[in-house]
């Protein structure tokens, strides 16, 4: 593949591999959606005000109706707006949950691999406990028996996912600490510390990327699905999760209250786990491994 | 090995316990307050109750009190129903069982199948529909799924009943046809996929390749690496049964079936303790002893396996 720069893009997808020229064009159209759905995340809090405003006049209006182009739910709240406003708590929690488990896991993780012995075996056993239970299952526990916020939640499933992130650190850490550039810094008795974090981390890189990308979309399924359930997020605030199940309500009326953030969460995980995919076949074919 | 094994399980199953019983301790919210409610309490009821929880009990001597009784199947009363837990799980686990059941059904039949005609077919158009099918279905949220089938099946063209377990026999069977092709969907993208990759790491293994230099039938050929392509298979059913639980707890509340998962839901939401309790404990139970039956599996699947594990 990288060895081929002078063959143009559409005469190496049709030579070489069919099928390829569909992820290529799929991984571009998801970074399109992604940058998209990132700008109005951006400006959402600023849309709050506009979606929560309520209208008993306006209640129940069809999509298409003047004013409203998705129309009304059953407070007369506009759909299209309340859809916009709930961009912001729909993605950026999981943003923040993939990065902040895996910068705590490549911390332990890390320290497991590199380390061994008696910290890898705590570490392990903990990993173990945490791994026995379902995400969904704990996250719906804990955080609605506690009556957990947005935050809090968001803090919860970061300590959730961090397990099968340091798993998956330490399989690679313990890959690349045989190798000889590791052996060379030891042998100019650098600390652990510098070595660990300056140069084997460094070369897990494409697979800590990769990881953090997909993790963003179990992230948002798994927040999304705990603010269906009426855990998280505030009834009344702005959400996808919590405006499906909302919609639920009114779906006889007006159906694009429901199935509009529905369809937009289907298609930014598709996005997500697009990019993901597309990271990670590119960067193992570059060969930074 | 095995017993080894066991014993790590039961351990994590032990924490489990003494985790779920701490939560419990430490949630928010006065238990008598919870079971009078607004009623005007005298302080004998008060003590009554204190003294029928052992609320004045030390946290160890009450949880050990729990778990004890916990392993003779007493979970205690639900709060919200006034009934023993035991019997409310009881009554709603056929529901659940029938529901999983049938959910993995279809996605046995329709992912084995697309995944093997995938592979067969790598990289021509039907193994990129096929692929593009499993990533909706990996990528979609349950919830999502199960309220577009409801809004299509059941709102728009009224094929399928929306809520409720129906009146037993078919009519249940009818009712849960839906609620088992939103759960199918997950389910079936992680087989096809893991499928599909298995089988194209052994089509293109050198055993396959000596086989077809032997001459043989390419359809004995493709069996053959089907039976080396389940062990992988096998081996990521803990995937599928984690998606299972989340995707249970989702798919029965969106079509108010009265389940195990709408249970858990409805005990978290009102706060029925006792309930959750019980449930997180058989939940984790009942994956241990699956995880337990998937490495058994191995030596029945793996005649390699089979091998050292006699000879060691």
């Amino acid at each position: 593949m990288s060895g081929t720069p002078k063959l143009s893009p559409r005469t190496r997808t049709i030579s070489i591999v069919p099928g390829r020229r569909r992820v290529r064009w799929g991984a571009t159209l998801s970074v399109v959606l992604l940058a998209g759905v990132g700008l109005v995340a951006l400006v959402s809090p600023m849309l709050s005000d506009a979606a929560t405003r309520q209208s008993v006049l306006d209640a129940l209006l069809p999509p298409g109706s003047p004013g409203h182009p998705l129309g009304t739910d059953e407070l007369g709240r506009d759909v299209l707006m309340l859809t916009l406003a709930g961009t912001g708590s729909a993605v950026v929690g999981p943003v923040i949950v993939a990065a902040g488990s895996m910068t705590l896991a490549v911390l332990l993780g890390t320290i497991a691999g590199y380390v061994g012995g008696f910290v890898d075996g705590v570490i392990g056993r903990g990993v173990d406990v945490l791994l026995a239970l379902p995400v969904m299952l704990v996250a719906l526990v804990v955080a609605g028996v506690f009556g957990a916020g947005y935050w809090v939640t968001v803090v919860l499933l970061i300590v959730l996912f961090c397990p099968s992130d340091i798993r998956i650190v330490r399989a690679g850490v313990t890959e690349q600490a045989p190798r000889p550039y590791v052996e060379a810094a030891q042998m100019l008795s650098l600390s652990s510390s510098r070595i660990m974090f300056r140069y084997v981390v460094p070369n897990t890189w494409p697979l800590i990327l990769t990881n953090v990308t997909l993790n963003v979309g179990i992230a948002l399924v798994a927040l999304s699905s705990l603010s269906f359930l009426g855990v998280g997020v505030a009834p009344g605030t702005p959400d996808w999760g919590r405006q499906i199940s909302d919609g639920r309500g009114v779906m006889g009326d007006n159906a694009a209250m429901l199935i509009v953030p529905a369809v937009l969460i289907i298609l930014v995980t598709m996005a997500i786990n697009v990019l993901g995919d597309h990271l990670g076949t590119r960067l193992r074919e570059r060969g930074i491994q | 090995m095995i017993v080894v094994r066991l014993f790590g399980v039961l351990a994590i199953l032990l924490v489990i316990s003494f985790l779920t019983f701490s939560l419990v301790y430490l949630a928010p919210g006065d238990l008598v307050k919870n079971l009078l409610g607004n009623r005007p309490a005298s302080p004998e009821a008060v003590a009554a109750i204190r003294a029928q929880y052992h609320l004045d009990d030390p946290f160890l001597l009450r949880y050990l009190d729990w778990l004890g009784s916990a392993i003779r199947g007493d979970f205690g009363q639900s709060i919200r129903l006034q009934q023993p837990v035991s019997t409310v799980i009881g009554d709603r686990l056929p529901n659940t069982l029938a529901l999983v059941a049938l959910a993995f059904l279809i996605a046995l039949a329709t992912a084995i199948p697309l995944g093997i005609l995938s592979a067969a077919r790598e990289g021509r158009f039907s193994d990129s529909l096929a692929s593009l099918l499993s990533l909706i279905g990996l990528s979609a949220p349950s919830f999502a799924i199960a309220l577009l089938l409801l809004y299509v099946f059941a709102t728009l063209l009224p094929i399928f009943p929306a809520y409720g377990a129906g009146s037993g026999g078919f009519d249940t069977l009818w009712h849960l046809v839906l609620p088992a092709v939103a759960l199918a969907a997950g389910i079936g993208a992680i087989l096809m996929r893991l499928t599909r990759a298995a089988l194209l790491r052994e089509l293109q293994s050198d055993a396959t390749t000596f086989a077809r230099a032997r001459g043989l039938r390419e359809a004995d050929v493709q069996v053959a690496a089907l039976r080396a392509a389940a062990i992988p298979i096998v081996t990521s059913a803990g995937l599928v049964l984690t998606f299972i639980v989340g995707g249970t707890i989702i798919v029965e509340s969106v079509f108010a079936l009265p389940g195990l998962g709408s249970l858990l839901q409805q005990a978290v939401q009102f706060k029925d303790l006792p309930v959750v309790q019980a449930l997180t404990l058989l939940i984790a139970a009942v994956i241990a002893v699956i995880t337990i039956l998937i490495d058994l599996s191995y030596l029945v699947l793996d005649p390699r396996v089979r091998a050292k594990g006699l000879n060691r």
